[in-house]
């Protein structure tokens, strides 16, 4: 056995499990953590099939951004976890033949004699190519299009995301500076001519009346 | 080497997995949503694998897009959750029901 074989069983192994944790954990930080490792040994894996780029993009963004949003939203959010999980277990008698028949089906098909090409793998001594570079040459010429269009996606995903989560606050106090600066004498000063009142109750009167 | 048929095997166990989660997981918003990063990984995982054997580079750059649209998916999906939260107090499904009649 070979070590990448090795390394690809290794790496499978642990993105199942992980991946089985992810769906049946009880608590929700728990599932978000196994699925923070699922995606770390795919990463593992794509590493393995020479998909470098990739493979440190799924770090970054999934580890690094998606999965501490999720973790932001698990902690924000106040859960009743027993709420969510009465009859957890009710639905496995449906779902898991459904299950095991889909992997089936998929299995006979993908196992087949038409997917057992191990045609075209590069050689070993062409280690000088890079991944990164090969994509960028195809991603700004022939999927340039596709490209921007990602990018107008991740702009209305940025502005959807903040519009509904947004909320004007009432009853807060802030300070606006340009009210500040408007501010006169005339508008905040009023001066009052206090008389003291006379006579009637038999006092002093005062001696500038 | 590893023959391509174990990759995509792998990929479909995968996808059978986070099917299997989302049937179990059907009350809980958030497990939902994380099931649907387990689907997305699996067929991402099914292109770089054939990217790599057919040695066609266009597996991968697809796999950058899934990867994009995936990541604005959870983040609006996360935000409607927060909002849903903020109305609601709960992310119970069964309680979403303010459209019926």
């Amino acid at each position: 056995m070979s070590f990448p074989e090795i390394v690809f069983y290794a790496l499978g192994a642990v993105l199942l499990l992980s991946a089985l944790r992810v769906v049946t954990a009880r608590n929700p930080v728990h599932a978000a953590l196994f699925l923070v490792l699922s995606f770390a040994s795919a990463a593992g894996l794509w590493l393995l099939l020479h998909a470098e780029f990739l493979a440190i993009t799924l770090i970054l963004v999934y580890v690094g951004a998606v999965m501490v949003l999720f973790l932001f939203v698990i902690m924000m959010l106040d859960i009743n976890v027993d709420r969510l999980r009465e009859g957890f277990w009710r639905m496995l008698p449906l779902a898991l033949p459904l299950a095991l028949v889909l992997l089936g089906i998929m299995a006979t098909t993908l196992a087949g004699p038409w997917f057992g090409l191990a045609v075209r793998v590069p050689s070993p001594e062409d280690a000088a190519r890079s991944n990164t570079r090969e994509i960028g040459q195809v991603l700004y010429t022939d999927y340039v299009y596709p490209f921007e269009l990602a990018a107008v996606i991740l702009l209305v995903a940025i502005v959807a995301a903040i519009a509904l989560t947004l909320r004007a606050r009432k009853n807060v106090r802030y300070i606006d500076p340009a009210e500040q600066v408007r501010a006169r004498r005339e508008g905040r000063v009023r001066l009052v001519d206090l008389r003291a009142p006379r006579g009637e109750g038999g006092g002093e009167p005062p001696a500038s009346a | 080497m590893v023959p391509l048929s174990h990759y995509l095997i792998l990929g479909a166990a995968l996808f059978a997995i986070s099917v299997l989660g989302i049937f179990l997981n059907r009350k809980n918003v958030i497990i939902l949503l994380m099931a649907i990063e387990l689907n997305l990984l699996a067929v991402n995982l099914n292109f770089i694998a054939f990217s790599y054997y057919l040695q066609d580079l266009s597996g991968q750059v697809f796999v950058f897009f899934i990867l994009t649209v995936a990541a604005a998916e959870s983040a609006i999906g996360l935000a409607i959750l927060v909002a849903l939260f903020r109305n609601l107090r709960t992310i119970h499904v069964d309680d979403l029901g303010s459209l019926k009649g």
